[in-house]
């Protein structure tokens, strides 16, 4: 009976539970149920990915509406597969979150907090899991509207206009994205995507002939609006201003969640209205599609990595890592071949991943440290061993060592410009890896090569190694990071199968 | 014991070594004592392959698959072979000296030091019987990363900025040229592979491309041959003086024989069993090589001639000797590639004790300077007997296993017909004769410098006053080394011909 329902319960959970932590407002008593919460999502996503992958594509009609009429939620490898980073991620980051909370967070905000948290996650989990365009949009703002309540909750005041920015900037994307949509129902009469697909492919084809006639200019500005519009809730180069100033000062679990979730949702919507929604023939050789997206994504690659070396906020610096790595995935799809879009999908994982933990070992570092600028983390390799050696493996994941997921993407994305002949790309994005050496290396060099500066006159304070509640989260994400760098069946597989069934080949 | 197991155990004694060592260090002397025996049950482990590699066995075996159809393995042969017997056998010398050194010399985080080399000595196994390009290039990278802590082991500013030249070095060929080239070796072969291949695996299984455009092979050799950062080939050979920063059995053990000789092994390994020697010889793509190896080999000797700092000098003659290696494989002919394999082991016993007299020094005489060392061989004999014969067998002169190295390589230059490059090896050698020599020569034919005998060392003069036995006896054994090694030659020989024929 509930395994007929997994598909709904995935949304549902959260959903529900998000007010219910409201009601609760004891302090201990919401931050257990938020873990719970957690852990119920994840196992549901586990096990509908298995689903799905035995038996192929899980349909799902809300209150058993047929599709036209009703909304449908469908699941193949693709969403599976982000919904099982998301909820993943979240499971891993709610029992970091006690201790990190009551330091940053104000006492009686915090269940307000992990309301706004548990909001979040359904807002991800629902854009992932739904067929419906237009649900896809109210997902989108469910989720960047309480991102933005907990971005505002961090301790510095700059949180606040950090907050507005992104507000801004994220209702920019989403009116964008929300024209797109009204354009292509004008044109179709339909918001699912299955239908949407089907419609827009026969005017399209239909309309080839004398190319722009009416008609289908109206689909090139839906898609014009929609590829701008997720371009700037996915931070693609040029459009990410909103996205360093949001993970410098939101709270630090905020920040691990949303570097390791909200960007992947974002490029999964992308790569669904790309793929799915517009298919490959009209994105790719009637639009060129690629032909914007390789050079912004090589540009965006080597921009933010040199942005990112000068920076001296650490969190900032890995802010602007992340929008180097969109590059990378982003450049992976340009490429429009099954290796590539393998590349990019792996990468999306091991992202999530090797920056989730980097954003938690800031956390761990905030937490006992009190700051994350590079001059007060002087020494710290000796004073927080543990969490310091987090920031290596983490860091080695970003350079793209082999034995870390790193390499695995990298290995991909490279092969794959190789297939396509295209040896400048290939060589420039090995070069830029060296890119993320220098900003990483900076930071391991202050950390184990120079002496803490004693307070004058003062002594030097003691440093406790951070709680086990959050080291073991930090360590559990990054030990799958390097389990997955050498275990590459699943992620690999599952990532495979995703980018055949998005360019229309294989099985 | 099973081959297979010997396999697998030579990489899991170091890196369980490594484990107790940082478990044990608070207690030194069960620490040094884990390392000893670990050195020496990884030599026994690895001497027991060579009976199965000289009857023509190839114990493999796989760790698992990393991607479909590429797996990340070993498998035992000939020249991996050798190269596991001198690394592992010089460990155990090593180990006994650096426990001496690191203890005269009162170093600081003995523990990580001791840690990071088991390690090391673990990557360089994995690399000496990786059977793909895949197994090898990881644990050419795991050796970049496990060497970084050694290098810059001082923490002091010097020692960071030599620790970013060295990473820095390191780090950008391999990604940008190694990897590069490994990604372009499995794309051009049809079906895709990796494999270490008997007569070549472009040879063989190389697509269409390799066939029509041979000039794929000039550049995927330059790939390769420029991505081995660590083979100290010109122009990328500046992080080996830098590294020079490290204690100095980490010069002795990894910036003689480990890390360096990974260098040309990888280079050996691909250019036989990737490319195919006879690809190379068909194709002509190899003749930049040789001469950029020669080039490395004279501007190094000059250079060498240069430095007053013992150790830099030292560096620099590595450099030059590893383009003896690399050269060797370039020619591509069998007596190039025998020279060449055997140079890894003739040089690497040379050069070793060069670098263990020069850390005996520094600890006992406290001596960095070539100029400084007049008259030291009175004060220090046994240390500067081991020099001297270190360095007759690093200059080639019988009866020292350096000699035959050289011959052959001299053979090989002879037979592809490349006589400046035979040239290059006389005139090279003569250059070696005069870098080194002085050092012996002032050692034992020079008065000791005024300010040594009246200064405050004045007891410096009083009579022999050696380093600590442990930093004595190594350096002898590795000079003895030299010796016998001129006559079992033979053995290596023999070990090496079935990569040729």
């Amino acid at each position: 009976m509930i395994a007929d329902h997994l598909l709904i319960l995935q949304v549902i959970v959260p959903l529900l539970a998000a007010p219910l932590c409201v009601v609760l407002r004891h302090r201990m008593l919401v931050r257990l149920f938020a873990v719970l919460v957690g852990w119920v999502v994840f196992a549901i996503a586990i096990m509908l990915l298995t689903r799905v992958l035995n038996a192929g594509t899980v349909d799902y009609n809300l209150g058993n509406w047929a599709v036209p009429w009703g909304i449908e939620c469908r699941l193949d490898s693709l969403n599976a597969f982000v919904l099982l980073i998301v909820s993943g991620i979240a499971a891993v980051v709610l029992p970091f979150a006690p201790h990190t909370v009551k330091d940053e967070v104000s006492g009686d905000k915090q269940y307000l907090f992990f309301a706004a948290f548990l909001l979040c996650l359904t807002g991800l989990l629902g854009i992932t899991i739904t067929w419906d365009i237009f649900n896809m949009f109210v997902f989108l703002e469910i989720s960047s509207l309480s991102a933005c309540a907990l971005i505002s909750m961090g301790r510095s005041r700059r949180a606040l206009t950090a907050a507005y920015q992104y507000l801004v900037m994220g209702t920019i994307g989403s009116t964008f994205i929300l024209i797109g949509i009204g354009l292509m129902y004008m044109m179709t009469g339909t918001l699912n995507i299955s239908d949407l697909n089907d419609r827009l492919q026969r005017l399209i084809i239909v309309n080839q002939v004398p190319m722009f006639v009416n008609q289908t200019r109206t689909v090139i500005a839906a898609f014009a609006f929609l590829t701008v519009g997720i371009s700037i809730k996915l931070a693609l180069f040029p459009l990410h201003a909103w996205l360093p100033n949001a993970y410098t000062f939101a709270p630090s679990m905020v920040t691990a969640f949303l570097a390791s979730t909200a960007t992947k949702v974002s490029f999964y919507v992308l790569l669904r209205v790309i793929f799915t929604v517009f298919g490959v023939t009209f994105a790719f050789q009637s639009m060129q599609l690629n032909t914007w997206l390789m050079p912004l994504a090589l540009v965006g690659i080597y921009i933010a990595s040199t942005v990112a070396i000068y920076q001296n906020n650490v969190k900032r610096l890995l802010a602007y890592s992340s929008v180097a790595q969109i590059g990378y995935m982003v450049l992976g799809l340009s490429f429009v071949s099954v290796t590539g879009l393998t590349s990019s999908i792996v990468h999306l994982f091991n992202h999530a991943l090797m920056k989730g933990g980097l954003f938690l070992a800031m956390g761990c570092i905030m937490l006992r440290l009190g700051s994350v600028q590079l001059q007060d983390m002087k020494g710290l390799g000796r004073r927080m061993p543990l969490t310091m050696a987090a920031f290596v493996v983490g860091g080695l994941n970003l350079i793209g060592v082999p034995m870390t997921a790193g390499f695995i993407s990298k290995w991909y994305l490279i092969l794959a410009a190789l297939e396509q002949g295209l040896w400048l790309v290939a060589v420039l994005s090995l070069f830029s890896s060296l890119l993320a050496v220098v900003y990483v290396w900076r930071v391991v060099e202050v950390a184990y090569f120079q002496e803490p500066e004693r307070p004058a006159g003062g002594e030097l304070r003691r440093l406790n190694e951070a709680p086990v509640s959050m080291l073991l989260p930090t360590w559990m994400i990054l030990g799958a990071s390097l389990v997955f760098g050498v275990y590459t069946e699943f992620p690999v597989g599952v990532a495979r199968r995703a980018a055949e069934m998005l360019m229309g080949v294989g099985s | 014991m099973i081959s297979e197991d010997a396999v697998l155990l030579s990489l899991g004694l170091p890196l369980g070594a490594a484990v107790l060592i940082s478990m044990l260090g608070r207690w030194p002397n069960f620490r040094e004592t884990v390392t000893l025996l670990a050195a020496a049950c990884l030599f026994v482990t690895v001497c027991t392959l060579v009976p199965a590699v000289m009857a023509d066995g190839r114990p493999e075996v796989n760790l698992l698959d990393m991607f479909p159809g590429l797996p990340v393995g070993f498998k035992v042969e000939p020249l991996g072979m050798l190269f596991a017997l001198v690394a592992s056998g010089l460990w155990i010398v090593t180990s006994i000296y650096s426990i001496g050194y690191m203890r005269e010399h009162h170093e600081q985080n003995q523990t990580r030091f001791f840690v990071c080399f088991a390690i090391a000595i673990a990557a360089v196994m994995g690399v000496a019987f990786s059977r793909n390009v895949l197994t090898l290039f990881i644990f050419y990278e795991a050796l970049t990363f496990s060497t970084y802590p050694l290098v810059t082991h001082h923490s002091t500013d010097k020692a960071k900025r030599a620790g970013r030249i060295y990473l820095g070095v390191l780090l950008s060929t391999s990604v940008l040229f190694l990897l590069l080239a490994t990604i372009w070796t499995w794309h051009l072969t049809e079906p895709h592979s990796l494999e270490f291949t008997k007569g070549g695996l472009l040879s063989n299984m190389g697509s269409d491309t390799i066939r029509q455009q041979p000039w794929v092979v000039g550049i995927l050799l330059a790939l390769f041959a420029f991505g081995t950062g660590k083979a100290a080939l010109m122009p990328f050979h500046c992080w080996l003086p830098a590294a020079m920063v490290a204690p100095t059995p980490v010069s002795a053990l990894l910036h003689a024989v480990a890390v360096v000789k990974v260098g040309v092994f990888t280079i050996m390994k691909v250019v036989i069993y990737v490319f195919g020697i006879d690809l190379l010889t068909d194709t002509g793509m190899s003749l930049w090589l040789m001469y950029v190896a020669g080039a490395t080999i004279m501007i190094a000797s000059l250079v060498a001639l240069t430095k007053d700092n013992l150790k830099e000098r030292l560096a620099y003659s590595t450099i030059s000797q590893l383009a003896y290696i690399v050269l060797g494989v370039a020619l591509a002919n069998a007596s190039g590639v025998i020279g060449g394999g055997m140079h890894i082991l003739m040089h690497a016993f040379g050069k070793i004790t060069l670098f263990f007299c020069a850390g005996a020094i520094m600890i006992s005489a406290h001596k960095t300077r070539v100029s400084e060392l007049n008259g030291l061989g009175r004060t220090m004999p046994f240390t500067m007997a081991a020099f001297a014969v270190g360095a007759l067998s690093v200059i080639g002169l019988p009866p020292l296993g350096g000699s035959w190295s050289k011959w052959y390589l001299a053979l090989g230059t002879a037979e592809a017909g490349q006589l400046p490059l035979l040239a290059t090896l006389m005139v090279s050698s003569l250059l070696s004769i005069a870098y080194l020599m002085p050092i012996s020569i002032r050692a034992f034919f020079l008065e000791p410098s005024a300010s040594d005998v009246h200064g405050d060392n004045y007891h410096v003069h009083t009579g022999i006053r050696e380093a600590p036995i442990s930093c004595v006896v190594p350096p002898c054994i590795t000079a003895l080394g030299c010796v016998v090694l001129f006559f079992f030659a033979e053995r290596a020989y023999q070990l090496l011909i079935p990569i040729v024929s």
